[in-house]
Formats: structure tokens, C-alpha cells, sequence
């Protein structure tokens, strides 16, 4: 088991390296993908599999599948790529290396200094952790659902249309609209390109 | 030592006859949809037209594997092994019968779920790493809908879950000794067999590859074998989604008389000739009615579902 562990926190650590470098987007998107699978197996291995499923249903199933979602509706080409190159300048990265290699230090005084626990000691199921959440952690769960109640009532917000007017109402009711001011906070308005009132 | 043989044998085993059903679907789906169409289907090739699948193998592997200079190689050769492998690792947490399973974790529902959320993988990618404008819009529809569908499959199938008190899929099918869960969860059997026909991507919601608009959307560019592999790969799919509404709704291996495995295999056909019947008879629906139906309509209910069988669950067993 202590194989598959540093084999598995091994690739999770090169794969986040590349998926840094790369330049093209979608690269480095899976090369995240790849590291949060490895990153499930590292959870697995330390006994914890309903967190590992987790990992892969939720962060490598779903989000990164919006996030190449987003990607391709982009359709970056090789514009892109150039672009990204320009931005990606060795001196960018002297920034984040400071800080990483703060947290690596920290890494090695602790793996020298204190004895972690055990792989594979005590494998945590699913009933277990559902037991701590709805437990000790239930107002943890209660103020994320009320984040997650928060950013649902946010994206619809800015995600709504007006609303569609019926062929009468435009006939009878359009003088008030003439005025081409935006209700505000509709960001994404279907048609809001066109000249207000040309019907 | 002998153990392990044995699971060397089980591993083998389970690998060679789903990948034989899969392809052999391929004749099954044709026979079966001519047969509704009331004309004969592939019939030339040894008797009933049996070895049409062998031939279409041997044609497949002696095409041009073309691969356009425009595509992003190594995406594209990565996208049509996604949908195998996934679509196979799920196989190993089946209990087929008693005995013969490859693996029976303590989440083995999760596994199975999971392993068909990275399986949107392959069609996105093929999509993007073509480079073509169809393809790119199949390899979009495919994520819209796979997201929009995977959450209700999820939620639909927690019901099974609340009732049999686990993730392990032996254990939800011993858990059906009494009565199949079809009974007390058939709204949820419902919801299931819906976006299991979306995930596989199969004709009611073949949104992604809409040969009438699309030319073949995702897998426009693929030819030869890597063609054949999302072909199959789709096969294995429907095997896959017909397996998991046997262990999980229809008591899996359990049944009167006959042999498990026999039990088994019986339903896992009926539902893979549900799916075809499915495809011969319904027309696909445009792509924004299948968006707003999945998450006005179907969400709302698996949630409903869940939240009365929550409710009746802890009623009863206190």
C-alpha cells in the first residue's frame, strides 16, 4: 500500500507541474484531471474511499467537465497559445516558487520533526462520514448550504432573461420600452445587441 | 495461489463476455430493429447473418485510421480509449452472481458513478481534439447534457441506497430478497432508466451525434478502429446501464429455479431489448427541450423521491 501511495502523490505532484506549464488550455486541463484522480487514489490509499469517490464524481466528473465546457465554447486556437506564451515569462514564476517552496520547507520540518499516521490504518467508510457531518460538523453542512442557496440565487439572478413579451403586448405596450434602458442586473439579455423598439 | 487464479479467471471472464455481448449487440440491435421495420436487416454473412459482426471487424481494422492534420493528436488517439476503459472499469464492481464479482468495495455504487461521470471524457475531447465544426458542437451537446443528466441518475439512485443501507452493490442486491426495489423506488427505476439512455447517448437522446444535423457530431473525423471503439464503446454502455438496473432494481441474481447467473442474464437481456425498442420507436427530441426537461422535470422528482424515501425510511425503522 505505501507503494501505491508515493506513486500515486508522485503523479499528482508532476501532473499538477504540467498542468501549470502548459500553454494550451485543454492540456493543462487534463493534466488537473489526471491530478485529481491520483490525488483520489492518494485518499483511498490512507483510508478514506467515500472521499475518493467524491474526488471523482464531483471534481474530476463534473467541475473539470465545465471547465473544458467553457474552454471549447471559447475556442481558443493557436492565438491563444501565443498569447499565453508572451504571458508566461520566467520571471512570473519567481512569485509563486517563493511561496511554494515556504510550504515545501514547512513540509520537510514537519515530515522530519513529527511521525504522521499510519497508512492504511483505519479505513473511514461512508456511514462514518455521514455520521460526523450530520453530527459534530451538521453546522459546518448548514452554512455550506447556505452558501451553495447564496451562488444558486446568484447565477440565476444573472442568468435570467426578461421576459418574453407576447406579439400583443409588443403591438400595444412597446412605447415604455423605447426608453433602451436595461433592467438592471440582466447582464445576459437575449437580442440586447439590437436597436431597442424596431419592431 | 488458487485464489488468485480464480480471480485471474473471474477478471478474464467478465472482460471476455462483455466485450462479446457488446459487439454482438451490434447484430442483435440490427435484426431487431429490421424485424420492428418489417424488413430482414444483415442476413448474408453465416446463418441469420451472424458473422456480420466479424466482418464488420475485419473491415474496420483494414480501413485508413486516418487522423486529420489539423486535430490535436494526442487528445484525439486518447478520446475513444476513455469510453473503453471507463465503461469496463465500471464491470468490475457488478455482482453478477454470487461469487463472481471482481471486486466488491464498501462504495461500489459511487465507483460506478463516477467512472461513468469521466466517461463524458471521451466524447468532449473527441469533440474538441477534431477540430470541426460539428464535431465541436456534438463534443458541447454532449457535456450540456451528460452535466445536466448525471445529477438526477445520481439522486435517483439514492433511494436504492437509503433502502439498502449501503453503497455495496452485493449488498443491495441481498438486500432485495424480499421484494425487487422496482416496487418501493419506481419512480426512482424511472428517472434511472431516463438518464441511463442519456448517458449512453442512445437515439431518444442522441443529441451529440444527430446524424440529420450533425453529420456524425463527436465522432465525425474518427475512422477505423477508433471509430469502432466508440462504436462498441456505446454498446458496452447500453450492457452496462441494462446491468445496473438488474442489480439494482430487479434483484440482480436473485429469482426461482434457475441458476443466478441464468436469472441474471435473463433480465440484463429484457432491458437491452427495452433499449432497442426504444430507439426503433421514439423520435429525438431538439436539444433544448431535452435541457429543460432534465432540469425542471427530472430533478425536481428525483429530489422528491429522495426526500419521501428518507422520510418513510426513518419513519419505519425506529
Amino acid at each position: 500500500m505505501q507503494i501505491v501511495f508515493y506513486v500515486a502523490a508522485a503523479m499528482a505532484i508532476f501532473a499538477t507541474l504540467m498542468m501549470l506549464t502548459r500553454l494550451n488550455a485543454v492540456h493543462a486541463l487534463l493534466y488537473l484531471i489526471v491530478s485529481l484522480l491520483a490525488v483520489s487514489v492518494v485518499f483511498f490509499v490512507i483510508g478514506a474511499p467515500f472521499v475518493a469517490a467524491l474526488e471523482v464524481i464531483i471534481y474530476a466528473g463534473a467541475i473539470m467537465v465545465l471547465f473544458i465546457f467553457v474552454v471549447m465554447l471559447l475556442n481558443l486556437g493557436r492565438k491563444a497559445i501565443d498569447q499565453e506564451s508572451t504571458w508566461l515569462k520566467p520571471g512570473m514564476w519567481a512569485g509563486p516558487l517563493i511561496l511554494a517552496a515556504v510550504l515545501a520547507a514547512e513540509v520537510a520540518f514537519l515530515a522530519a520533526h513529527a511521525a504522521g499516521p499510519e497508512i492504511g490504518g483505519q479505513v473511514i467508510g461512508p456511514r462514518a462520514v455521514g455520521i460526523a457531518l450530520y453530527g459534530p460538523y451538521l453546522m459546518g453542512v448548514e452554512l455550506a448550504s447556505f452558501l451553495l442557496l447564496g451562488a444558486l440565487v446568484g447565477a440565476y439572478h444573472l442568468g435570467v432573461r426578461p421576459r418574453q413579451k407576447t406579439v400583443k403586448e409588443k403591438d400595444h405596450g412597446n412605447r415604455s420600452d423605447e426608453s433602451g434602458i436595461a433592467p438592471s442586473g440582466d447582464l445576459v439579455r437575449a437580442g440586447a445587441d439590437r436597436p431597442a423598439g424596431t419592431s | 495461489m488458487n485464489e488468485a487464479i480464480i480471480h485471474v479467471i473471474t477478471v478474464l471472464g467478465v472482460l471476455f463476455v462483455v466485450l462479446n455481448i457488446a459487439a454482438g449487440l451490434i447484430w442483435v440491435e440490427r435484426r431487431l430493429l429490421a424485424l420492428w421495420q418489417d424488413r430482414y436487416g444483415p442476413n448474408r454473412v453465416g446463418p441469420f447473418g451472424l458473422l456480420q459482426v466479424a466482418a464488420d471487424t475485419v473491415k474496420l481494422f483494414f480501413k485508413e485510421d486516418w487522423i486529420p492534420p489539423f486535430a490535436d493528436k494526442a487528445v484525439f488517439v486518447l478520446a475513444p480509449a476513455i469510453v473503453m476503459l471507463t465503461a469496463l472499469m465500471s464491470f468490475t464492481m457488478i455482482p453478477v452472481a454470487p461469487g463472481i464479482q471482481i471486486s466488491d468495495l464498501n462504495i461500489g455504487l459511487l465507483f460506478v458513478l463516477g467512472m461513468s461521470s469521466l466517461g463524458v471524457y471521451s466524447v468532449v475531447l473527441g469533440g474538441w481534439a477534431s477540430d470541426n465544426k460539428y464535431a465541436l458542437l456534438g463534443g458541447l451537446r454532449a457535456a450540456a447534457q451528460m452535466l445536466s443528466y448525471e445529477v438526477f441518475m445520481g439522486l435517483s439512485l439514492m433511494g436504492v441506497v437509503l433502502l439498502a443501507g449501503s453503497f455495496r452493490l452485493s449488498a443491495i442486491v441481498d438486500a432485495q430478497r424480499h421484494m425487487w426495489f422496482v416496487v418501493p423506488q419506481f419512480l426512482g427505476f424511472v428517472l434511472f432508466m431516463i438518464a441511463g439512455v442519456a448517458e449512453t447517448r442512445r437515439l431518444p437522446f442522441d443529441i451529440p451525434e444527430a446524424e440529420s444535423e450533425l453529420v456524425a457530431g463527436f465522432h465525425s473525423e474518427y475512422s477505423g478502429m477508433k471509430f469502432g471503439m466508440f462504436f462498441v464503446g456505446e454498446y458496452v454502455g447500453v450492457v452496462l446501464i441494462s446491468v445496473l438496473i438488474t442489480v439494482l432494481f430487479f434483484g440482480g441474481w436473485l429469482g426461482p429455479g434457475l441458476v443466478p447467473i441464468a436469472w441474471f442474464l435473463i433480465k440484463v437481456f429484457a432491458f437491452i431489448g427495452l433499449f432497442i425498442l426504444l430507439r426503433a420507436s421514439l423520435p429525438r427530441p431538439r436539444f433544448d427541450q431535452l435541457m429543460s426537461w432534465g432540469w425542471k422535470l427530472m430533478l425536481p422528482l428525483a429530489l422528491c423521491n429522495l426526500v419521501v424515501t428518507g422520510a418513510i425510511v426513518m419513519a419505519t425503522r425506529r
